[in-house]
């Protein structure tokens, strides 16, 4: 145990230590990205991991890039204030979207299907008010002129990196605090069943909505800084539903079970997308989603624990009690016997 | 004001009926993944890029090789439905005894590969037949045939398609695998075969309504994102898998999103669409018809 935690303390040191000793900005600039998405992709997967999989994390980080910069845009309202009140905003919409899903037990297939229609509705409703946010030709926050902390705008990499450094450690603390937490046992309980999780005095609908509120304000955080770091947001780049699946793509590639899981994904994912655009130029474009396209089927069919996940279950095999298969990925949806009769809904009807 | 109502009137009643005539090809789209959904228990999250894939297909057999409309139809149609089949066979098949999220996932990364391939191959410029079809006066309102031809051939598809399922023999057998997954194969019906022919009925209800859309809007890779989300709010607020809770879900959206479109932006129908559904998952959670069943 101890060692571990020097492992860590090594691996920490030697992260906030690396832009003063290597000062390349285009590798830095990467570095800040992976890590803010790895921030947004932990947010989901702590989400994820339990079977909600939602598709409405694109609408959340939309939420909290958007109402950040308008803010600051049209009111002067500092990111300081503007980020808390966005993912307040973020929460509000979460609850209001989850409480009819968790308190009729809405799963499986409906309730992705309600989150991606929610994502998908964010979009809308960013290219509709195009008079305010600029509709799909993006929006930029009001420059402050050079670097303030007022406007949480920095023009050196270096401030960005330790931000960004900060806020992905504090989403693994967060992800550690809930894996470790009677939380995580709860929710364990209601992914496996929901009926008998209330039976044994599980709040199931309060559980979830828990989960879901800590996820989608930390998504929307992610948005946040992501709009105060490149100063440019897009509908198509902070919401809708190729965002939303982007993150399920990476925390599935990365692995959802594990900390880490979500962070090897956005490397993945990143590193990836700028090498095709570096060896290709602009002929590369809708390459990068092609090969996740195609990656994630593949993982999905051949390696849901993601890589990450099954390394570390290699490693760990001889030595521990593998995580039981079964229980890994299954969703409350499929718990009935679902091919027994015609039943669509077989939870949300009481 | 006398005037003004009147002329509201007018435009009032013309929205409703050009409701109804979107809620034709919403319904044919909630269709055909109820369809999908009540006999494999599968969500297509990708349906909409299918459909994206068909008006590109018209696009190229109208604007490239000078098909007729009327040939060219039949041509997607049946390319659509061997891309459903396809999706079937590589992706859906292989994941049949995994957790039914996973499949809708897979079938998310689906979405992906189509979108970017469209990118790829056909380039991110919007296109359009060239087919500008004469618009019906009628007093004063005006109806773009585009949109009646719409509604009329959607209604035959749906017909058909309810004909193929009670009349013929593999659609019985297809109706009763929705009803009973297991029981049938040990009735000696070939499981596999009805998945992939559903599916490829189910790219061919896409193929339809791809060749019907591409009249009234222009095409472009990202084309799916516009209509993809009110299908599956349709789907859900119909229950999956129920038909007539879908068809009648199509129509009460598409009257919303034509309503709401009149007294502002088309984006605020939507809006309007998602906010009625959220008030709707308080009263019925598993669906406008789902009482009857419970």
């Amino acid at each position: 145990m101890t060692s571990k935690l020097a492992g860590w303390i090594i691996a920490l040191i030697a992260l906030v230590a690396l832009p003063f000793v290597h000062r390349d900005p285009y590798h830095l600039h990467l570095l800040v990205l992976i890590l803010i998405w790895s921030f947004a992709y932990t947010s989901w997967s702590i989400m994820g991991r339990f079977g909600l999989v939602s598709l409405g994390h694109g609408g959340f980080m939309g939420i909290g890039a958007y109402v950040t910069a308008l803010l600051w845009n049209h009111l002067g309202v500092s990111p300081w204030i503007g980020i808390p009140l966005s993912m307040v905003t973020a929460g509000v919409l979460a609850l209001i979207v989850a409480y009819p899903c968790f308190r009729f037990r809405i799963t499986g297939h409906y309730f992705v299907l309600v989150t991606l229609a929610l994502s998908g509705i964010v979009l809308q409703v960013i290219t509709a008010i195009r008079d305010y946010t600029g509709g799909s030709l993006g929006y930029t926050p009001r420059r402050a002129g050079g670097s303030s902390i007022a406007a949480l705008q920095f023009d050196d990499k270096t401030t960005w990196y330790m931000i960004a450094l900060a806020v992905w450690l504090a989403g693994l603390v967060i992800w550690r605090w809930i894996d470790r937490g009677m939380i995580s046992q709860a929710m364990e309980a209601i992914s496996e069943d929901e009926d008998a999780a209330a039976a044994v005095g599980v709040n199931v609908t309060a559980e979830k909505l828990k989960i879901t509120l800590i996820s989608a304000m930390m998504t929307a955080l992610a948005g946040a800084l992501y709009c105060q770091y490149q100063m440019f947001i897009s509908p198509d780049t902070v919401s809708g539903i190729a965002v939303s699946l982007q993150m399920v793509f990476a925390a599935i590639v990365g692995g959802v079970y594990v900390a880490l899981g979500p962070t090897v994904g956005a490397i993945i994912t990143i590193v990836l997308a700028e090498s095709l655009r570096i060896g290709f130029g602009t002929s590369a474009v809708g390459w990068d989603n092609l090969v996740y396209g195609v990656l994630l089927v593949l993982f999905i069919i051949f390696l849901p624990k993601g890589i990450l996940g099954s390394v570390i279950d290699r490693i760990t095999l001889p030595r521990k009690t593998p995580i039981d298969k079964t229980s890994v990925d299954k969703t409350p949806a499929d718990k009935p016997p679902r091919n027994h009769e015609q039943e669509t809904v077989p939870s949300a009807r009481r | 004001m006398q005037s003004f109502l009147d002329i509201f009137d007018i435009y009032l009643l013309e929205a409703v009926i050009n409701g109804i005539l979107l809620g034709g090809v919403l319904a044919l789209l909630a269709l055909g993944l109820n369809l999908i959904f009540g006999v494999i228990d599968v969500t297509w999250i990708c349906y909409a890029e299918l459909v994206m894939i068909g008006m590109y297909g018209m696009y190229y057999l109208v604007q490239v090789f000078h098909l007729p409309y009327w040939a060219a139809a039949p041509l997607v149609i049946l390319l659509v439905a061997l891309l459903g089949a396809a999706l079937h066979f590589l992706v859906i098949a292989p994941l049949l005894t995994a957790p039914p999220i996973n499949q809708l996932l897979a079938t998310g990364g689906v979405l992906f590969i189509l979108q970017s391939f469209a990118t790829v191959a056909f380039g991110i410029d919007f296109k359009n037949l060239g087919i500008r079809l004469p618009v019906l006066a009628l007093g004063e309102m005006n109806f773009s045939y585009a949109r009646l031809l719409s509604f009329a051939a959607a209604l035959i598809g749906m017909v058909g398609v309810y004909l193929f399922l009670t009349r013929t023999f593999t659609g019985t057998a297809i109706r009763a695998i929705a009803q009973d997954r297991q029981i049938m194969p040990l009735m000696g019906v070939d499981a596999k075969r009805l998945y992939l022919i559903t599916s490829a009925i189910g790219g061919g209800l896409a193929g339809l309504a791809a060749c019907l859309l591409v009249l009234q809007y222009d095409v472009h890779p990202y084309v799916g994102l516009s209509f993809g989300p009110i299908t599956f709010l349709i789907c859900v607020l119909g229950g999956l898998g129920n038909f007539i809770g879908g068809f009648i879900a199509a129509f009460l959206f598409a009257e919303i999103i034509s309503l709401g479109g009149l007294f502002s932006d088309l984006e605020w129908g939507y809006v309007l669409a998602f906010a009625f559904f959220i008030v709707m998952m308080f009263i019925r959670p598993a669906g406008l018809l789902a009482r009857r069943r419970s």
